[in-house]
């Protein structure tokens, strides 16, 4: 494609971190090297995440996106790089850093007798400085649910407790692996609001999701993974040259549908105004989604 | 103390004065989380609690001969039905939940936590112990209420308790180390229900042991429900029948000896292979 040549490459523009590790960054991570047998899962992968942001993991099935979350969560051993938590390497981490780390694991917190206050009740008291049990059903809205065990819940309802269970002892920093996979869209709308709060009240937040749209709503930057590496940090509006590419101008004519690319929209469409009487026919102005940005970086990465 | 941060990262983001709860405090709440679980899972209450009682009532009622010196055959099945009630709610208790709780990711998720790990296991011992006192004290109840069975008087209780004791810490250690061999819970099940009752039947529990050949008492030798039911017939029959034990005493002595070394082997096993996630996810 000819236009391509025209935007900067995303080598250009990622601001994908060098050096030593950022000890006041939430996570920072140098090098990080993670192999399962001959294969690197994680192949030298960088990255800062600052304290306060919502930053949006992307990237394909089998990118490392979860080896790299689990990592930092302290779950697994890595074989190379260097890698920092709230200013402690997680294969070091002791209780009181874990006390500041809330973690919704893409599995799930399992099956449980207890009921859903219960279940909150008993991991605040792993915790030393922990939320209100009720106060938390509260926010995810379970409160009808405080006195239902686990295992009556729906998909949604049990993955929203996942979260309370992430929550409760106040984290610092939040680990959300795909938290609203199986959610409908009006439960995924309360979701955000959810996380939103969560970061009006100062919590740093590392998410993991498939969903394009949640990222472009949620964070404030997003990095995409591929082959084991991030190929870009940006923020959404800006990934893949996005802010800069060209809009794509549609309307009707002659009865056929008409498309224009156009750096100039605002006056392509002047000059489209002045050939109609009146309302131009089905007229759209639109930038490339943060889908199609995303899906044309993968796809270069894997040809 | 608990003012002086201990970490690099205490200061900035911990709130002042917030110390991490007590052990204690942990503890409580990880025994009352492991007591709700069993007691409120039908499956786990009926093959724990339930079944043992109902051998009792079908054998005490079907199976009650005279063993000589005016002893019947149900005050030597209640040894052996106390054994293999301590044997369930241990090493299959352990072995089956364990396994279910790895595969379903409670564990992982409690790693994640700032949960002292030493607390999951003592929720789980104290899990063990209400589950093995209320199934000896039903047992003892039903066994003298409706069989006659005699219960046992003076010193013999001390025996009772540190048989009990010794059995069931090899067994929960075991059960944990099996657990680690399951996929899950249903798995474990399947693999440690039928070597339960294969050892239950060639350890003493439904038939006399002497009545067993002795190829299998040999075989039944090697592990711990054999011990655990003749320390528990020197608890509830008359030293007479001591005389019909393959060594003619009741061989307390090497009954702690092997419970004891079960124990060893069995902390030996967990420390071994004990794992909070499931297999190949490190």
């Amino acid at each position: 494609m000819q236009q391509d040549s025209l935007l900067p490459t995303p080598r250009e523009l990622a601001a994908v971190p060098g050096g030593e590790p950022d000890p006041d960054a939430a996570i920072s991570v140098r090098g990080l090297v993670k192999r399962y047998g001959a294969a690197a899962a994680v192949d030298g992968l960088d990255l800062d995440i600052r304290r306060g942001e919502i930053f949006a993991l992307l990237g394909p099935n089998g990118a490392g996106k979860t080896t790299t979350v689990e990592i930092c969560e302290g779950f697994r051993d890595r074989d190379g790089g260097e890698v920092r938590v709230l200013g402690t390497d997680p294969a070091s981490g002791g209780r009181r850093w874990k006390a500041q780390l809330g973690i919704v694991l893409q599995s799930g917190a399992g099956d449980s007798q207890l009921t859903c206050r219960e279940l909150l009740r008993a991991q605040a008291s792993y915790f030393p400085d922990p939320r209100d049990p009720d106060e938390v059903l509260e926010l995810v809205g379970l409160t009808e649910k405080a006195r239902s065990r686990g295992r009556s819940l729906s998909g949604g309802q049990r993955r929203r407790l996942d979260v309370a269970l992430g929550i409760v002892g106040r984290p610092t920093l939040l680990f959300l692996d795909e938290p609203t996979t199986g959610f409908d869209p009006e439960a995924r709308r309360q979701f955000w609001s959810l996380i939103r709060s969560l970061r009006d009240l100062g919590t740093t937040m590392l998410l993991t999701t498939h969903y394009l749209d949640e990222a472009e709503a949620l964070a404030d930057r997003v990095g995409v993974i591929a082959r084991g590496r991030l190929a870009e940090v940006a923020v959404p509006a800006e990934l893949g040259g996005r802010g800069r590419a060209p809009a794509v101008v549609t309307w009707s004519e002659d009865g056929a549908r008409r498309s224009q690319a156009t750096a100039t929209p605002t006056a392509f469409v002047r000059d489209l105004a002045a050939r109609f009487p009146g309302e131009v026919p089905d007229l759209a102005v639109a930038r490339p989604t943060l889908e199609d940005v995303y899906l044309q970086m993968i796809g270069e990465d894997r040809a | 103390m608990s003012a002086v941060p201990t970490t690099e990262t205490t200061g900035t983001t911990t709130r002042p004065g917030t110390a991490l709860p007590s052990l204690a405090a942990v503890y409580r709440s990880r025994a009352g989380v492991e007591l709700k679980e069993f007691f409120r899972q039908r499956e786990s209450v009926v093959f724990t609690l339930v079944f043992p009682v109902l051998l009792l009532v079908v054998f005490g009622a079907v199976l009650d001969y005279d063993l000589g010196s005016g002893v019947s055959f149900t005050q030597y099945f209640v040894a052996g039905v106390i054994a293999a009630g301590i044997l369930g709610a241990s090493l299959q208790n352990m072995a089956i939940s364990i396994a279910t709780e790895r595969a379903d990711g409670t564990l992982k998720s409690l790693y994640g936590t700032p949960m002292p790990r030493s607390a999951y296991f003592v929720g789980k011992v104290v899990q063990v112990l209400a589950v093995t006192v209320l199934i000896i004290a039903i047992l003892l109840l039903v066994g003298a209420v409706f069989y006659d069975v005699q219960l046992p008087s003076g010193a013999d209780w001390l025996t009772f308790a540190w048989v009990t004791a010794l059995g069931a810490a090899a067994c929960t250690l075991l059960g944990i180390a099996v657990s680690s061999l399951a996929r899950n819970g249903r798995s474990a099940s399947a693999t440690v229900t039928p070597i339960a009752l294969v050892l239950q039947f060639i350890s003493g529990v439904f038939f006399q042991f002497s009545q067993v050949p002795v190829w299998m008492q040999t075989v039944a030798s090697l592990f711990p429900l054999k011990w655990m039911a003749q320390g528990l017939r020197s608890v509830f029959l008359p030293d007479a029948l001591a005389a019909q034990e393959p060594a003619g005493t009741w061989e307390l002595g090497r009954v702690a000896l092997v419970l004891g070394a079960w124990c060893l082997a069995g902390l030996v096993l967990c420390v071994l292979t004990f794992r909070w996630q499931e297999r190949g996810t490190r």
